[in-house]
């Protein structure tokens, strides 16, 4: 995985509070295999009508934010269904960054395992940044994971994000490498546990 | 040691590490695996030459996409047909358990688990899948996670995690007449929101929790994710203890004993600590309709639609009338007037053999409105069909005008062909009213199995505690 340090680019206003991950990406899409990419996905419905012509003015569409990889929404961003595939969606979009007022818990766990920074800001932080980016669609918007602050135009927010999930995305980390390096741990503890107790490996009736 | 909770409990028991700034190892008991969601967990480990670590300890099986018509000539669609078959090569290939789509075992992964004694008290259970918190009506701590946890947990058995807080719901009391396990989870959300639980991991207690069957504790963990917790727990007990005995993967003998006393230490100690923690009264509980596009959208039945204006917050207000939108609703209308194009009853909330019995009391010897374009009726599993059948709930169905169907997650979700049209509406006993949810431009009102067998009935919505 791809390191996150910094990142400036253009920025969404999405200003819809509770986008779960069945509108990031509808289920009848999780089928198919990702080779193709599921960028044209994201927020399927909102962008696309019954005839799956584009809804003018959606504003992902909207030239002026075209190459934005930050998304600013408002509360609970994220929430409902585990489908990773709400987070391939917004990656191969091209988003990086979003940044909200509250995340689902396993949507922003999905997130960092795909270099996807969720940015926890206030509310009134979330309000003003929303507004900032409405008013000059052109303005990048520099996102410091390192600083853990946000800068648009003059404007300068801080952000937090869990210490470990902050790590991981600095570094880039695979967690499978870092989990393997307790191999023997998990052996051990998986034999003590045998041993005291024997009903958890599972019967072999059925 | 100082008193601790159920969730601290279980927790203590699984953790294999714990780095400096709290970050802990956490050991996986039981890994349950579906189609939709582990295609690239796989393809991972391919990549990397890992084997499964612990393939006993996993069990796979398709539910997501599969269509619940006749199967057994193989399946139409050409992307669900492939991911169906790719589950199949990789539980192959890699030595896992695997239940198709023509075992009589197989249906939605939280109604399997439990039905074959995989699930038990105690345990750490996880799946890609968010309501993997169903689960956790046994005791178990159980939740979901995406697709890189599920490769992560199919190459180590174990989940980087940081502990969650705890939260305790309390519902007192008894439950009226018609009003049940999805009434009590619907009330809860509505009070709590769906981010009231975030960050938490919810233990429900008291009369009315400890009184519901172990059906009915499903039904109430199963949307503890729709009130923002990953898990939801409630103590083991005899009625625990029962449902378990004699399950196919279940211990038995000396291990059954073993079992047992250990279960039976699994509770919230007397003074632990929870962070959060509410209060509900059963016997104030009446029967529960969603009005907009979230769980926390909850109305009683004898309610009208509500007025979005009247909310302060104007983001709230806006996000409101937006689902009111949605949902062609208008402010005022009252519940009992919204009229009904389709019927679900199903999903791993409600798509148990209780719920099957429930519904059929409701509609026996009566016949669905003419005005219901679709009501169908989805078993959780093979295994709740069959049961189903040989209790004769299937002619019962089939005479009132019910279609009987194969097991899946069916309208639920959506993936395969029963969905909703644009515009239509739905009395649907699953657990997401979000837009989109069961087909573009669907709407979704959430209920029991009796409310919704009850508005087939009647063509929209009644209170059932004024039925005869």
């Amino acid at each position: 995985m791809q390191p996150f340090t910094r990142l400036e680019a253009r920025a969404c206003p999405l200003g819809l509070a509770n986008v779960d991950t069945d509108q990031l990406i509808p289920a009848r899409f999780m089928s198919r295999p990702r080779t193709a990419g599921y960028g044209t996905f994201l927020l399927h419905d909102l962008r696309f009508g019954p005839d799956g012509a584009p809804v003018p003015g959606f504003v992902l569409d909207d030239p002026r934010r075209a190459g934005a990889r930050i998304l600013v929404a408002r509360r609970n961003f994220g929430t409902g269904s585990s489908r990773e595939a709400a987070v391939y969606a917004l990656v191969d979009y091209g988003i990086a960054c979003v940044i909200a007022p509250s995340f689902g818990d396993i949507f922003a766990s999905n997130a960092v395992k795909n270099g996807l920074l969720p940015a926890t800001v206030t509310e009134d932080d979330a309000e003003s940044l929303l507004a900032a980016i409405e008013a000059e669609p052109e303005t990048p918007v520099c996102v410091d994971l390192t600083a853990q602050t946000i800068a648009a135009g003059d404007r300068a927010i801080a952000f937090a994000i869990d210490p470990v999930r902050r790590l991981q995305l600095l570094n880039g980390w695979d967690d499978i490498d870092l989990t393997l390096r307790h191999a023997a741990e998990i052996a051990a503890f998986a034999r003590t546990r045998r041993t005291e107790a024997p009903w958890i490996v599972p019967g072999h009736g059925g | 040691m100082a008193p601790r909770t159920l969730y601290d409990k279980i927790w203590d028991d699984h953790v294999v590490d714990t780095q400096p700034d709290g970050t802990c190892l956490l050991y996986i008991d039981r890994h349950l695996v579906h189609e939709v969601t582990s295609p690239q967990a796989f393809e991972g480990l391919r990549v990397a030459h890992r084997k499964v670590h612990a393939p006993q300890k996993t069990l796979a099986v398709v539910d997501h996409n599969v269509p619940t018509t006749d199967r057994s000539h193989g399946i139409d669609d050409p992307e669900s047909a492939l991911q169906v078959a790719t589950l199949a090569r990789n539980a192959e290939e890699f030595g896992v358990e695997y239940y198709n789509e023509l075992d009589s075992r197989q249906g939605i992964v939280h109604v399997v688990g439990p039905e074959q004694g995989f699930t038990l008290p105690g345990m750490t259970i996880v799946c890609g899948d968010s309501h993997t918190s169903t689960h956790g009506a046994f005791g178990a701590l159980a939740h979901g996670i995406g697709t890189s946890e599920v490769e992560h947990v199919l190459a180590t058995q174990t989940l980087v995690q940081n502990k969650a807080k705890n939260m305790r719901v309390i519902v007192d009391g008894q439950l009226p007449e018609g009003v049940g396990a999805k009434d009590i989870i619907l009330a809860i959300i509505g009070e709590i929101g769906t981010a009231g639980g975030t960050g938490h991991v919810i233990e429900y207690a008291g009369e009315a929790i400890r009184s519901l069957s172990m059906e009915g504790r499903m039904t109430v963990c199963n949307m503890s994710i729709e009130g923002g917790a990953r898990a939801g727990l409630i103590a083991p007990d005899e009625k625990t203890f029962a449902y378990i005995l004699g399950k196919p993967k279940a211990p038995t003998g000396e291990q059954l004993e073993q079992a047992l006393a250990y279960w039976k230490t699994l509770f919230s100690d007397e003074g632990a600590h929870f962070d959060k923690e509410i209060r509900l009264d059963a016997a104030n509980l009446p029967p529960i309709v969603s009005w907009g596009t979230s769980p926390e959208d909850v109305v009683a039945v004898t309610g009208t639609v509500p007025d979005p204006e009247a909310i302060a917050d104007e983001n709230k207000r806006s996000s409101k009338r937006r689902a009111l939108d949605y949902m062609g609703l208008k402010p005022g209308t009252p519940i009992t007037d919204i009229p009904l194009d389709k019927i679900f009853i199903g999903s791993c909330t409600n798509g148990r053999i209780e719920d099957l019995r429930t519904v059929a009391t409701m509609v026996a010897g009566k016949t669905v409105a003419p005005s219901i374009k679709l009501a169908m009726i989805v078993p959780g599993s093979g295994l709740v069909k069959a049961q189903a059948e040989a209790e004769g709930l299937d002619a019962i169905f089939k005479a009132a005008g019910f279609e009987w169907r194969e097991p899946g997650c069916s309208m639920c979700l959506a993936m395969n062909a029963d969905r909703l049209d644009p515009g239509e509406r739905c009395a649907s006993t699953s657990n997401r009213n979000f837009e989109g949810r069961q087909g573009f431009k669907g709407r979704t009102h959430l209920v029991s199995p009796a409310m919704a067998a009850a508005a087939a009935i009647a063509g929209r919505f009644v209170d059932i505690r004024t039925l005869g």
